[in-house]
């Protein structure tokens, strides 16, 4: 059955296009274009020197109602965290097991009950890396991995993220150009695009923080 | 859901009468349009974006094949399985198998029309599995055995007493009006149902063939638990979702929320491709694409062609005055405003759908804020014209028509009667240049009076106006 629906659904297209299946000329061009993945116009907002990037992306970024913490280095990140735990009463992370994090020195973090696994509910809060940041709408562009499961970017009601400012792009297309170099053929099950927490307007179009997602997202900024 | 399309006009009557909908309109009205328009100003390059994406969708419907193919053969390579379904009944079959291989009792799902389309959760209800609906408007519209009124804001034609009122019914909580404190409690029902699914179905905003992904744009994060938690995630989606590569999935979603919500970028957008790798923690171990046609193969080279490039935005029911003042429950089916009066038709039969392409004032408004630039009020002519042919339009109607058609042809005589006409309703106007009312004209006059014609009819002013360019373009 389904085969067939297959090929009534193609057959349908090709008769309606006037036409039988490509030819193997036209399937090549468009094999090309696929491969040459060409832009389309990019907004200006988006091409700025890199100063302008970072100050584009803080702005968009807490527009969308991200909270922002600057560091000086990757090596303050365990005690910013500390901190942030100490401010917010919370005893317990759940956090990435990428090397640049399993690298850094936790000590920062004696007496917190840290762990390395997929959230389960009720974890409060879990810390991961960006693999970009987009300055044209304060994005953070997140894949999966085997060091960083993607319940760790939902199913907490805090999310912190690190992200180098360095790793911040102007448009959407320079961090889709970069997966595609990082990954080469191991695409990754899921790439998250996040822009802010999570948040519904569902009942009488009134905005409201918090929805199903994380209600807090925490960028730590690293100034590299 | 039941086709109440027929029903329109009743519907209609009965829509502009129901003070709590009208409310409820009114944030709509006073919303949407606004936000878009802000946004469209922060985006000097959206114009050439819209012309773009038109574009770029004709050029993937001129090859829907090919890209259809590619997607197949690259949801394949990364472990997923792509299920054809010609119609509803061969789409719901599809689930279902899915779900009873999962052995599943319940299935969470995010927002999905097409779910809607085919009537997915009765038919798995009747089948043995429980749907939970987790976008905090469809989960409403589920405990109240409701349906989405709008294809993005799916509870827009309810009030907050009215979700105060189901939630304490089915919840047993104390009744409470502050929404904060509603959306609480629906996080709170819902996080143990997320972790309990055995099957997760989402729709999909777009599928990239480029890398046989789908991606799916929601607020709530509903979505991507939906799709995260449960050993199966499926997405139901139709042929016309297709895009080529990742960057032209990104012209879209450039224009997407901004048409949508006027949001600079929705909170997630989410690509899913094939299941969860050996070496990962957590994600489903099977992943299921369900490619719906129902219809749409055969407006490819027909007058109906360029709907296919509908991305689902919802800005031209949020801009249409038709939509406004009825809501979207009036136009009895799944898909309402001026997109729903152009697909409906061809869904569910002009027969049954005609009242919807005769809804319209034409005032073009929805055309002009489509991203995708379909043009809407053509498609609408074009099935008043299918429904005039098949003399499905109703007698009174079709005998004026005749009427009209007879002067049509004849020019100087139609001129002449206009020109009486228009002079005739001025004298009888009085001052007040308006009218009251007019013998056959109650439907306007009952409501409103009618301005009479001042200066003139439409010809003597054209004539007017060219001869005026002429004058200038010869001084010049």
């Amino acid at each position: 059955m389904s085969q067939n629906a297959r090929d009534q659904i193609l057959g349908n297209i090709r008769r309606g296009l006037g036409r039988g299946e490509l030819s193997q000329q036209a399937q090549t061009q468009l094999r090309e274009r696929i491969g040459q993945h060409p832009r389309h116009t990019i907004p200006a907002r988006g091409q700025l020197d890199a100063e302008g990037q970072v100050a584009l992306f803080r702005s968009m970024a807490e527009e969308a109602a991200a909270e922002l913490i600057d560091i000086d280095s990757l090596e303050k990140l365990p005690i910013a965290v500390a901190d942030f735990l100490q401010q917010n009463q919370l005893k317990q992370l759940l956090r990435g097991s990428d090397a640049a994090l399993e690298a850094l020195d936790w000590g920062p973090l004696e007496g917190i009950k840290v762990e390395s696994r997929p959230v389960q509910a009720g974890d409060p809060i879990s810390l991961t890396l960006s693999f970009a940041g987009i300055a044209e709408t304060g994005t953070l562009m997140l894949h999966s991995g085997p060091n960083s499961p993607t319940t760790m970017n939902f199913l907490t009601d805090i999310h912190l993220v690190a992200l180098r400012q360095s790793q911040i792009v102007g448009f959407y297309e320079q961090a889709w150009q970069q997966l595609r170099e990082t990954v080469g053929e191991n695409w990754p099950r899921t790439v998250n695009m996040i822009t802010g927490p999570s948040r519904s307007a569902d009942i009488e179009q009134r905005l409201q923080m918090g929805a199903h997602g994380p209600k807090r997202l925490v960028i730590f900024m690293i100034n590299d | 859901m039941e086709i109440k399309t027929p029903e329109f006009k009743a519907s209609s009557r009965i829509a502009l009468e129901d003070v709590s909908l009208q409310k409820a309109l009114g944030n709509l009205r006073d919303g949407f349009p606004q936000k878009r328009a802000a946004a469209v100003a922060r985006m000097p390059e959206f114009e050439t974006l819209r012309d773009q994406a038109r574009d770029l969708k004709n050029h993937t419907i001129e090859h829907l094949d090919y890209y259809l193919e590619q997607f197949e053969t690259n949801v394949t390579k990364h472990g997923g399985q792509v299920h054809w379904a010609r119609d509803g009944q061969q789409a719901r079959e599809a689930i279902l198998k899915i779900c009873q291989s999962a052995d599943a009792k319940t299935v969470t799902k995010g927002k999905s029309m097409v779910s809607e389309e085919i009537a997915l959760n009765d038919y798995l209800e009747e089948n043995g599995v429980q749907p939970v609906e987790t976008d905090l408007g469809e989960y409403i519209l589920q405990l109240r055995e409701d349906h989405p009124s709008h294809i993005i804001a799916p509870a827009i034609h309810l009030n907050l007493d009215d979700v105060s009122d189901i939630f304490s019914k089915k919840h047993g909580t104390e009744r409470t009006d502050d929404p904060a404190a509603l959306m609480q409690e629906a996080r709170e029902m819902l996080r143990k149902q997320f972790v309990g699914a055995d099957v997760g179905i989402t729709g999909a905003n777009f599928c990239v063939a480029e890398t046989g992904s789908t991606i799916i744009v929601t607020n709530e994060g509903n979505g991507d638990l939906t799709q995260t938690l449960p050993k199966v995630h499926v997405v139901i989606t139709t042929i016309d979702k297709v895009v080529p590569t990742l960057e032209d999935m990104t012209l879209y979603l450039r224009l997407l929320a901004r048409s949508a919500t006027g949001q600079e970028f929705t909170v997630y957008n989410t690509l899913s491709t094939g299941p969860r790798r050996e070496e990962d923690q957590d994600g489903p171990d099977e992943f299921h694409v369900v490619l719906l046609d129902n219809g749409r193969s055969e407006m490819v080279g027909t007058d109906f062609q360029d709907m296919l490039r509908c991305i689902r935005c919802s800005a031209c029911m949020n801009h249409c005055p038709v939509y406004g003042s009825v809501g979207g429950h009036a136009y009895g089916w799944v898909y309402p405003g001026p997109m729903g009066s152009v697909l409906t038709p061809k869904l569910i039969g002009i027969d049954k759908a005609g009242h919807l392409p005769n809804a319209s004032t034409f005032c073009g408004t929805c055309e002009s804020v489509c991203p995708v630039r379909i043009p809407l009020p053509k498609m609408m002519r074009h099935w008043r014209e299918r429904e005039f042919e098949k003399h499905l339009s109703p007698t009174g109607f079709r005998f004026g028509l005749g009427v009209w058609s007879q002067f049509a042809r004849r020019p100087k005589l139609y001129r002449w009667l206009a020109k009486l006409s228009s002079l005739s309703l001025k004298t009888l106007s009085g001052k007040k240049g308006r009218l009251k009312s007019l013998p056959l004209k109650n439907g306007w006059t009952a409501w409103r009076d009618l301005p009479a014609p001042q200066g003139g009819t439409f010809m003597d002013q054209w004539k007017k106006e060219q001869g005026n360019k002429q004058h200038k373009g010869g001084q010049q």
